[in-house]
This record gives C-alpha cells, sequence and structure tokens, in this order.
C-alpha cells in the first residue's frame, strides 16, 4: 500500500483527485483534433494508463492515510467542491481505472471494425468525456456536481452507444430511448438535491448529512429521498427502470457495450449507497424502511423475471444485458439487507460481475470481428474456429453460473451467507432459483459454441481457426484470468469490500 | 388554507409543468414531440430552483464597502436559502456566526441561478444530441414516428428482415 | 523426502499431469494409452501408501481463499478406500477402455482420456477432502469434466443425454446442494469434517438438521436417490467404458461417499437420528431399492437395466445413512466397495458383447454363452454379486444392512431388501440363462472380441471372490470411522 501511495511524486500524488477526472476531459479536446483514428486511440490508451496509475496512487493513499478530501480550486468545502475518497469510492475508481484501460486496449482493432473512419478520432473524444463523467461522479463529494457528472457522463453515452448504427441501425433508436429516460432520471434525481437544499442549505454530501442529523428528517427530506432514489435507481438499471438497458447494450459498439457494462450501471449504485447511507441516516425509518421493502424486493424480482426474460432472448448480447439486469437485483437484495454484511457482499458482487461481464462481452465482441456473430445461433461452432476467445467466454460464463473455481462462486457465497445472517431464507431460495435460471440461459450459449458444428464457409469447406487480433485477446484473457484468480485469492477483494461497507456502516 | 395555496404558488405551475411535459413524453408518437415534453419537464424544474431561491428583497449578492471576506457570503446564501423554504428557525446554526454581518442586508442567493445555468447547459446539450439522433433516425428509418420504428425494429428482431 | 502431505498433493498431480500428458501425445496413439496406463499405476500406488498412513489423518492444505474459507485434504479411512477403489479400478478400466475404443474404431480418443484424467483426478479430490467446500468444488469439477465424456458420441441421442446429466447434476448441486453447504457454514462457522458430526458438536437443533438433510440428500444428485435419479439411465448414451468407470465406480460413488462422508462427518448418527426427517428419507430409499429394480425389469437394453440395478443399489448406501446405526453406515460404506467390484464388471461385460457383435438389447443376446464363456461366467459372478450371495462380496453390505435396519428399529426395511435381491435375481440372471442356456440365433460371432475386452471384467470378476474372504480386514480398516469401541466386538463374526 505505501508503495502505491508513494507512486506518483508528491506534487502530483496531492492532485490526484482532480487529475484523474480532469485529465480525461482535456484529452478528449485532444482526441477530437486527431487527424486519424489510430492517434486519438493512442490518445486514449495514454489517458488510460494516466488513470490507472492515479487510481492505484488514491488506493494507496487513503489505504495508508484516511479519507482524502480535495477542495477544488482552493475553495473549502462547504462553500468549495469537494472531491472525497474514502474506502467507499476508492474501489469504484480502480473497478473504472483498470477495466477501462483493458476495456481501451480492446477498442483498436474493435473500433476499426465497427465504426468509420473519419469517425474515430470523435468516437474516441466522446469515450473520453464519458470516462471523465464515470471518474467524476464516483470521486465528487458534492451533490449537484454528482447530478453534472453523471449528465456529462450520460449524453457521452447516449453519442457512443448511438455510434453502433454503422452495423445496426437500432442503435439509434435505443440510443434515443436511453437519452429520453436517461434525461428523466437525472431530472428527477436533480429535484431531489433541490429538495435536499431546500431542506439543508448545502450541496456538499457531508455536510447535509451533519445538516440532517441536527435537524431531522421532514417532509422535504422523505420527498427528496424518494426522487433521487427513482433518479439513480434509474441508472442504475434497478428494475423496473431498466428498460433502456437490454437494447443499449444489445446495438451499441462492441467495445462500448463491454466498458459499460463494466462500469455504468455500477457507479450509479455507487451514488445510490453513497446518498442512502451519507446523506440520509439509515436508522431513520423512512429510509431503513426502503431497504426491505424498496430494494430487496425490487432486487428479488430483477433477479427472477430478468433472468427468466434472459432465457428467451435470440440475439446473444441482449441476452446478457438482460443477465446485467438481474445482476444489478444481487447487488439490490444485498443492500436490502441493509447490514454490513450485506453491503460488503453487494459490493463484492460489484467487482466480481465487472470481470465477468467485461470477459463475457468482450468475448462476444471477438466473435462480431471475425464472424459478424449477433444471434445466439450464429455462435454456433466457434468453440472450434476461435477456441481462446471461446475459451475465456466459458470461464466468464460459468462464473455467471456461481461454479466453484470462478469467482462468481465466491460472491454467491457472501451473499447467501449474509442473507442468512439476516435470517431471510426466501432470499437464498432466490438466489438459488436465479442461479439456475442463469444456468439455463448460460448452457443454451455454451451449447451453441461448443456442440453445435460450425455452418461451413462459402466453398463448402470446413472453417479455419481464425484467433482475434491479440489487442483482443489479451485483455480478454486477462479478465477471464483473473475471474480464476481472485477465487483463490479472494482476499484482496474481499477485504476491499468489508472496507467500503465499513466506510458507510461503521460510522452510523 | 388559502395563505398556505398564496405561500406556495409557485408550485402550481411547477407541478402542472412538469406532468405536462412528463405526459407528452409518454403520449406522443413523434421524436420530436417527446424531445418537446422532455424539455417542458426539465423547465419546470428550473423554475422549481429559481422560485425556491427567491429571497424576498434581496440585493444583489455583491459586498459593498468594507463588509469582510468569504464567510458573509455563504452565510447569506444559507440565510437566503432557508428563508425562501419552510422556515426560517433551522437556518439559526449555520447563519449565526455571519448573521451579525449582514444581519442588516439580505442578499439575494445566487446558487440557485448558478445551479440552473448549469442545468439550462445539460437541458440544451441533451436537446442538441436527442435532435441528431432524430435527424440520423429520419435518415436511417425513413420516418420518425414511434409506431412505424417499432414495427420496423421488431421485424428486423423476429429475422423477416435477414 | 516422502512426507505424507507430498502423497496428498500427488494424489491430485498424478492425474493432472497425465492429462496433460495424454493431451501432448494425442497424435501417437500407443504413447498416449501408456501413459494414462502409466498413470494409472502410479496413481494405484500413491493411493495404497495413503491407505497405509489414513489412520494418522494426514492433513493438507491446498489454499486460502478468503477469511474462514479454505480447501484442505484430510485423509481419513473411508476417503481412502474410496480413492483405493477408484485408482485401483481405473487401471482395469483404462485397459478395457483400450480394446474397447480400439474395437470400436471411436473417433475423439484423446479428448476421451484426457477427459477421463480429469475426472479421476477430481474424484480423488473428493475422496480427500478435508471439508465441505473443498468436496463441492471437485465434486463440481467431476460433473464437468464427465460432461464431454456422456456427449462422446456426438449424435442427437448423445446431446440429450448429456443436456439431462447436467441439468439435473448441476441443477441439485447449484439450488440444493450450495445452500445446504452455505447453511453449515453460517450455522457451525466452518464446513470441517469433524468426528462425531460437524453440526452435533455445534448442537444445531434437530429441526434445522433435518431440513438440511434434506438438502443435501437430494442435493447430492450423484446419489441418485429418487426422484433425481434420471441422469443415470440418461447417461448411457456413453461409450461403455465411461458407464463402466464413472458411473458404476466413480461419479456414482463420489455421490454416495459424499453422502455417507456427510452423514458420519457433518451430522453424526445421533443427529441423523434425532431429526425428523430422517425417517421419511430412509423410507424414500427403500422405495427407491425397491421401485428401480422394478423398473429394471421393465427394460430391454442391457445397460439401461444396469443402469437402474445402479440406481437401486447406489441407495442402499443412502439408506445406511439414513438408518444412522453403525452397522447400517458400515454396510453402506461396505456397499461402496462391494458394488463397484461388481457393477464394473456387468457394465464391462456389456461392452464386450456390443464389441463383439454390436447387440444392446438383451432379446437379442441368445446363445452368445457359447462363444464368449468367460465373459458371461465373469458376468454371472458379478450378477450373483449384486445378488447378494455368498461366497461372493456382495454378500456382506446386505447382511450389515439388513443387521442395522433391524437395530435400528426399522425392520420393515429388511424386507425392502429381501425383495430387492429377489427382483435383482429376476432381472440380472436372464441374461446368463439366455446366453449359456438358449439357442444362438446366428451361427458365428461378428468378430472375436479382443483379449483386453475380454480380461478386465474376468479379473474384476476374480476380485468380487476374493473380496468376500477379506471382511475381516476391511471391517478392522473401517471400524474407527463407524464403530465406537463397545460395539466393534458386536460387529465381529
Amino acid at each position: 500500500m505505501d508503495m502505491l501511495a508513494s507512486l506518483l511524486p508528491a506534487g502530483i500524488a496531492v492532485h490526484a483527485p482532480a487529475l484523474i477526472v480532469v485529465i480525461p476531459l482535456i484529452m478528449a479536446a485532444v482526441a477530437a483534433l486527431m487527424p486519424r483514428g489510430i492517434f486519438a486511440w493512442g490518445v486514449t490508451l495514454a489517458t488510460a494508463i494516466a488513470v490507472a496509475v492515479l487510481s492505484l496512487n488514491i488506493l494507496g493513499q487513503v489505504s495508508t492515510g484516511g479519507v482524502i478530501s480535495y477542495a477544488m480550486g482552493g475553495w473549502l468545502p462547504p462553500v468549495g467542491i469537494e472531491l472525497r475518497v474514502d474506502m467507499l469510492n476508492v474501489p469504484l475508481l480502480l473497478l473504472v481505472g483498470i477495466v477501462g484501460l483493458l476495456c481501451v486496449i480492446y477498442a483498436l482493432p474493435s473500433v476499426a471494425d465497427e465504426i468509420a473512419k473519419k469517425q474515430q478520432a470523435l468516437f474516441y473524444s466522446a469515450f473520453l468525456v464519458c470516462f471523465a463523467g464515470l471518474l467524476g461522479v464516483t470521486i465528487t463529494g458534492d451533490a449537484f456536481n454528482v447530478f453534472v457528472f453523471l449528465e456529462i457522463s450520460s449524453i457521452s453515452t447516449y453519442t457512443i452507444i448511438a455510434m453502433g448504427a454503422g452495423k445496426d441501425r437500432r442503435a439509434l433508436t435505443a440510443s434515443y430511448n436511453y437519452l429520453v429516460l436517461g434525461t428523466i432520471g437525472a431530472t428527477f434525481f436533480v429535484i431531489g438535491v433541490g429538495f435536499l437544499y431546500m431542506a439543508t442549505g448545502t450541496l456538499n454530501i457531508a455536510d447535509m448529512a451533519a445538516v440532517l442529523e441536527q435537524n431531522g428528517h421532514d417532509r422535504v427530506t422523505q420527498a427528496a429521498f424518494a426522487f433521487i432514489v427513482v433518479g439513480l435507481g434509474l441508472k442504475a438499471a434497478m428494475f423496473p427502470l431498466h428498460v433502456w438497458l437490454p437494447n443499449a447494450y444489445a446495438f451499441a459498439p462492441n467495445f462500448v457495450t463491454a466498458f459499460l457494462a463494466s462500469t455504468a450501471t455500477k457507479v450509479a449504485f455507487y451514488a445510490l449507497i453513497r446518498f442512502v447511507f451519507s446523506v440520509f441516516h439509515p436508522e431513520v425509518s423512512f429510509v431503513a424502511l426502503s431497504f426491505t421493502w424498496l430494494f430487496a424486493v425490487v432486487g428479488v424480482i430483477a433477479m427472477i423475471v430478468a433472468s427468466v426474460q434472459a432465457v428467451f432472448q435470440t440475439d446473444a448480447r441482449r441476452l446478457l444485458a438482460y443477465s446485467s439486469v438481474a445482476q444489478v437485483g444481487y447487488m439490490m437484495l444485498g443492500l436490502g439487507m441493509g447490514t454490513a454484511a450485506g453491503l460488503s457482499a453487494s459490493m463484492l458482487h460489484l467487482m466480481n460481475h465487472a470481470l465477468m461481464k467485461g470477459a463475457l462481452f468482450m468475448a462476444l465482441g471477438a466473435f462480431a470481428l471475425n464472424f459478424g456473430v449477433r444471434r445466439v445461433k450464429d455462435l454456433a461452432g466457434l468453440g472450434q474456429t476461435m477456441p481462446a476467445s471461446s475459451a475465456a467466454f466459458t470461464v466468464a460464463s460459468l462464473s455467471l453460473v456461481g461454479v466453484p473455481l470462478t469467482v462468481g462462486f465466491t460472491s454467491k457465497w457472501y451473499l447467501v451467507t449474509a442473507a442468512l445472517e439476516r435470517g431471510w431464507w426466501w432470499a437464498v431460495a432466490a438466489l438459488m432459483i436465479s442461479s439456475l435460471l442463469a444456468l439455463a440461459y448460460v448452457a443454451r450459449l455454451l451449447s451453441a459454441i461448443w456442440m453445435e458444428t460450425p455452418p461451413a464457409g462459402k466453398a463448402g469447406l470446413a472453417p479455419a481457426r481464425r484467433l482475434a487480433p491479440w489487442m483482443v485477446l489479451a485483455p480478454m484473457s486477462l479478465l477471464a484470468f483473473a475471474n480464476i484468480y481472485f477465487f483463490f485469492h479472494a482476499a484482496p477483494l474481499v477485504g476491499l469490500a468489508r472496507a467500503a461497507a465499513n466506510a458507510v456502516m461503521g460510522g452510523n | 388554507m388559502l395563505e398556505i395555496i398564496l405561500e406556495r404558488f409557485n408550485y402550481i405551475p411547477i407541478i402542472i409543468l412538469m406532468m405536462t411535459g412528463l405526459y407528452v413524453v409518454i403520449a406522443t408518437g413523434n421524436l420530436v414531440k417527446r424531445l418537446v415534453g422532455l424539455s417542458l419537464f426539465q423547465t419546470s424544474v428550473f423554475l422549481l430552483y429559481i422560485t425556491m431561491g427567491k429571497v424576498f428583497g434581496g440585493q444583489p449578492p455583491i459586498i459593498a464597502g468594507d463588509a469582510h471576506g468569504g464567510d458573509a457570503g455563504h452565510g447569506a446564501d444559507a440565510a437566503a436559502g432557508y428563508a425562501a423554504g419552510h422556515g426560517a428557525e433551522a437556518a439559526a446554526g449555520h447563519a449565526a456566526e455571519t448573521a451579525h454581518h449582514v444581519a442588516e442586508i439580505a442578499y439575494s442567493n445566487p446558487l440557485p441561478h448558478v445551479l440552473i445555468l448549469t442545468a439550462i447547459v445539460v437541458g440544451v446539450a441533451t436537446l442538441a444530441v436527442g435532435l441528431a439522433l432524430v435527424v440520423r433516425i429520419r435518415e436511417a428509418y425513413g420516418t420518425i414516428e414511434d409506431d412505424a420504428l417499432n414495427a420496423a425494429d421488431y421485424s428486423l428482431e423476429t429475422g423477416s428482415a435477414e | 523426502m516422502w512426507t505424507p502431505e507430498l502423497s496428498l498433493a500427488l494424489a491430485l498431480a498424478i492425474p493432472a499431469i497425465g492429462g496433460v500428458a495424454v493431451a501432448l501425445l494425442g497424435k501417437y496413439p500407443n504413447l498416449r494409452e501408456g501413459a494414462t496406463l502409466v498413470s494409472a499405476v502410479l496413481l494405484a500406488l500413491n493411493v495404497a501408501y495413503l491407505v497405509e498412513i489414513a489412520p494418522s489423518h494426514p492433513v493438507l492444505e491446498l489454499a486460502n481463499l478468503a477469511p474462514g474459507l479454505h480447501l484442505v485434504f484430510r485423509l481419513e479411512p473411508l476417503g481412502a478406500l474410496f480413492a483405493a477403489v477408484a485408482s485401483g479400478l481405473w487401471i482395469v478400466n483404462s485397459l478395457y477402455s483400450i480394446g474397447y475404443m480400439r474395437g470400436n474404431g471411436e473417433k475423439n480418443q484423446t479428448r476421451f482420456y484426457v477427459c477421463f484424467c480429469i475426472a479421476i483426478g477430481a474424484a480423488m479430490g473428493v475422496a480427500l477432502s478435508g471439508n465441505l467446500l473443498t468436496m463441492f468444488l471437485f465434486y463440481e469439477v467431476l460433473t464437468l469434466s464427465t460432461y464431454p465424456l456422456v456427449t462422446h458420441k456426438g449424435d442427437a441421442n448423445a446431446k440429450r443425454g448429456g443436456k439431462i446429466y447436467l441439468s439435473i447434476l448441476l441443477g441439485t448441486s447449484i439450488g440444493l446442494l450450495l445452500p445446504a453447504v452455505i447453511a453449515t457454514h453460517f450455522l457451525a462457522g466452518s464446513t470441517d469434517f469433524v468426528a462425531g458430526g460437524l453440526l452435533a458438536v455445534n448442537e444445531v437443533t434437530p429441526a434445522i438438521a433435518g431440513v438440511l438433510l434434506v438438502l443435501f440428500a437430494f442435493g447430492i444428485g450423484k446419489a441418485a436417490l429418487m426422484p433425481v435419479h434420471p441422469w443415470l439411465p440418461n447417461a448411457m448414451v456413453a461409450p461403455t467404458p465411461v458407464s463402466a468407470l464413472l458411473h458404476a465406480v466413480a461419479v456414482v460413488k463420489a455421490g454416495v461417499f459424499a453422502m455417507l462422508k456427510v452423514g458420519t462427518y457433518i451430522f453424526g448418527p445421533a443427529l441423523i437420528a434425532a431429526a425428523p426427517t430422517s425417517d421419511a428419507l430412509a423410507w424414500i430409499a427403500g422405495i427407491s431399492i425397491v421401485l428401480s429394480s422394478v423398473v429394471a425389469m421393465t427394460k430391454d437394453n442391457l445397460k439401461a437395466r444396469l443402469a437402474f440395478s445402479t440406481v437401486s443399489q447406489l441407495s442402499y448406501v443412502t439408506l445406511g445413512v439414513m438408518l444412522a446405526s453403525p452397522l447400517a453406515m458400515l454396510g453402506g460404506a461396505l456397499q461402496i466397495v462391494m458394488h463397484a467390484w461388481g457393477k464394473i464388471t456387468l457394465f464391462m461385460s456389456a461392452g464386450a458383447i456390443y464389441t463383439a457383435t454390436k447387440k444392446t438389447e438383451i432379446s437379442q443376446m441368445a446363445g452368445l454363452g457359447r462363444y464368449m464363456p468367460w465373459l458371461f461366467i465373469a458376468y454371472t459372478v458379478g450378477a450373483l454379486s449384486i445378488i447378494g450371495l455368498p461366497p461372493l462380496g456382495g454378500t456382506w453390505p446386505k447382511l450389515f444392512l439388513m443387521q442395522g435396519a433391524w437395530e435400528s428399529g426399522h425392520g420393515l426395511l429388511i424386507v425392502a431388501l429381501v425383495v430387492s435381491s429377489i427382483l435383482n435375481v429376476a432381472y440380472l440372471l436372464p441374461l446368463s440363462a439366455r446366453g449359456f442356456f438358449s439357442a444362438p440365433e446366428e451361427a458365428k460371432l461378428k468378430k472375436k472380441p479382443p483379449m483386453l475386452v475380454i480380461l478386465p471384467p474376468v479379473i474384476t470378476a476374480a476380485g468380487v471372490l476374493v473380496l468376500f474372504f477379506l471382511i475381516g480386514p476391511l471391517r478392522d480398516y473401517l471400524a474407527p470411522v463407524f464403530l465406537s469401541s463397545s460395539l466393534a466386538a458386536e460387529a465381529a463374526l
């Protein structure tokens, strides 16, 4: 940890929280000016490396030094905007930084295949804006600032999703629907922040908590809670506000899906946790009620209904998108338990799910790159023609089911244990049913890949083996390997998750 | 009763605009009209913030003469914010320390306006992206009516077009 | 230099390295088969050493996953016995596989042998496991590694059978067994196997133990307790060497072994007896025994008949666990050994008949005993052992189970055992009778069966005979597990 803290010279390390947001924003402008796509990619790669290093450094700083509070522009909170890093958002920063880096490496061949040459520079620019926005949401300590960064990331997300129209025009309608729903969600969120400002007179999250503790939670605060939960819930794809997600993930460019599936909903979920625990007080009755009656219920419904919907999909990415909604349901259930064990199980699953879905969507992108695969039945025979990608896909999908030897087993274990501690036998049953449903749709995918014969080529010859380009194989294999590695060395991730839960629940 | 309504009459247009905007978003089949509804909805939020931040009899928030620095501004914000909201008693703790500086002068609260300018910009950007998408949808599908778009997409999904 | 820990690690390493070697030598069939045989022999030698040191309970920590979750091997006599059975029969079955695969010209033989190695390695893992988590892990690996073996033929039938196989086994293990394991961890703080029963030591109430018992009984799908048994007959689409080893020895034996281990070391006989559901489960086992025998009689396909016979025989072990008396559990453990040797004889005979004549239905097998006398004699010996007649090994499990049933007050279940024996005669012996005493339908055999297909069943048949006389050492070896010193004298004959 000390090594990480001293990764950067002290002069830069002090400003790391600001740099981690500012660098991608500035580089976005630089990338937009690049004449060729590959130069823009180079800028993006450099930015992603910088962000990853910064996030590691911040991890080191927080682990050794405690909470970091950075005053933007030197204006002290609660007047100025504060960037605040504690053990809750450090895992998110790491996640977005490192998975983002892997996705950017993956991007070069994938984007070259899917986006028109003259649009690539702008595409990378928009991606960097999205990247900056997500990092901003994670690191800020000011409520309105959350809205600003949320919208920064969302607007650029609408753009990069729509760029998938080169391959499938349905990306446009998917992006438009996401735009409408996302804007409604963000507006609800800002109404909530407005009510909070009305009630507390401040926009700083820590300050709000102090004022609310002093003054109690009145009607305005309750209304604020409702609006904020709905707004952030929509971004986090909480059932039933998830309807934008399947189409958005299915038709966006593969690189975008891989990145968003690993980061966007997770960041919104973090924001939800942050507001629920660090602004409102979980002991207050209406908040405590919402755990059991809102988050847990919604989580269980999502887990089962979305998994059932996934079983019946014909498009492979749409299937995994519904699976993502179900997995968000797991996290909501963990949140709804209202205990430190439940919250840490949620955080663990958040990180593990990013590893799983990242690998899965990268593999699907590799399939699309080589063979133009879209539907589940198009996956036939890929086990023979693309063995490395199929192996990564298999490992990640077994992880989704929760087979031991993979990291998905670990997060299931902790979720079930947390549910047992809470005494919620019905939640255990729901978790098991959902795992069996996951088995059903994973079996469909895997049997197509390994059990079917590949379709004959043009001349009726057996198709040859085609490896994906190494820039696609390397990050994908790394993520798939991480699924296994973190099963055997679960301690670091479990430790991070526990620290995150304790950061918000220990103090309260 | 009447005085409650008169005191909070600003919420009536806010709610009307909000609901109208949402209704338009849901009910219309035309993509451009949907964006119009979205803008209406967002406008209601602007009204919410601005009316909420109104300080009656407030002076422009520029400290004249020799009053001391930043604390005063913060005190004024907080005091104004509370005063225009639901009751001033809650503001007491925050404003107390700086109240004596600016107790005689009521400043308007600049913060909600700042927030709204930001939100307006966000709204404009969203509208721009949305309209750009509508243009591209028109190019790709030949229509911007929801029903026709669904029909086109749905037939693609069942594979009849492939 | 040669430590017990090394030996434990080798039990896993030898099949793993063997698998790698087989994969690399894929292009050279003779070398490849040699790799399998060498691995099998080395493993058997290693396990022989493990059998010797088992009473001292050596421990090997495999991995520390997270605080409170660790993978560990802990050797004890029951596990050592299962490992010995599996590794010993691996040698016999490897010889048989060579004969069968070459005799029938099967494709994808490299994949076959590699998956075999991995499956045996997983079986070793189950045998040596020191806690539920480790056992669950290797149990799942066993399911996944046997799937390519079950669907080996690759045709539509094989895929269908494989789908049922996987869905039932993974469904029960993820849906029932995993929550039971996690609940155990939650109630007891760990999942270690403890003498006297982990849950009993932690004073878990009989009511909760009853619920967990049901979850374990049906969650351990490999023990094929009705109604989770359909995977077993459906897995008969596999080539016979697969059916022989995995479904007569390793896969199903891993299931009932897990049942025994859970019964002995997680619950303990006292807690099982006190649990409200153990009676019901004992009756379900009894019904399973009789019902599957009845179904077996209706099957003309030899392998299907043997599959249902296996379901019946496996429920003997489950019955032993649920009766919770020391003698019954000892009987269950002995059943693992005796049934393995007996059933593998029967399956290998079925495969030999298929290799020689391409016939699968019993009604077509008239008079074949004249051409393959040694094979049919081996089959008859194996059948008699399953039926439970002395002087063959299968006598002892039945005897101890009947004694255990009487002792624990479930005298009525003795009827089930007796009825089952009678039905065994009815569905196993007709093949022998038909083979020796009916007139053959065709003049000659299609081809002479290779020696490697005839010899292994004969070896295992001889083994069944020898095992009858080994009861003394076997009982003494297992006594510390099941019999406390006061009862050991009673079990002495």
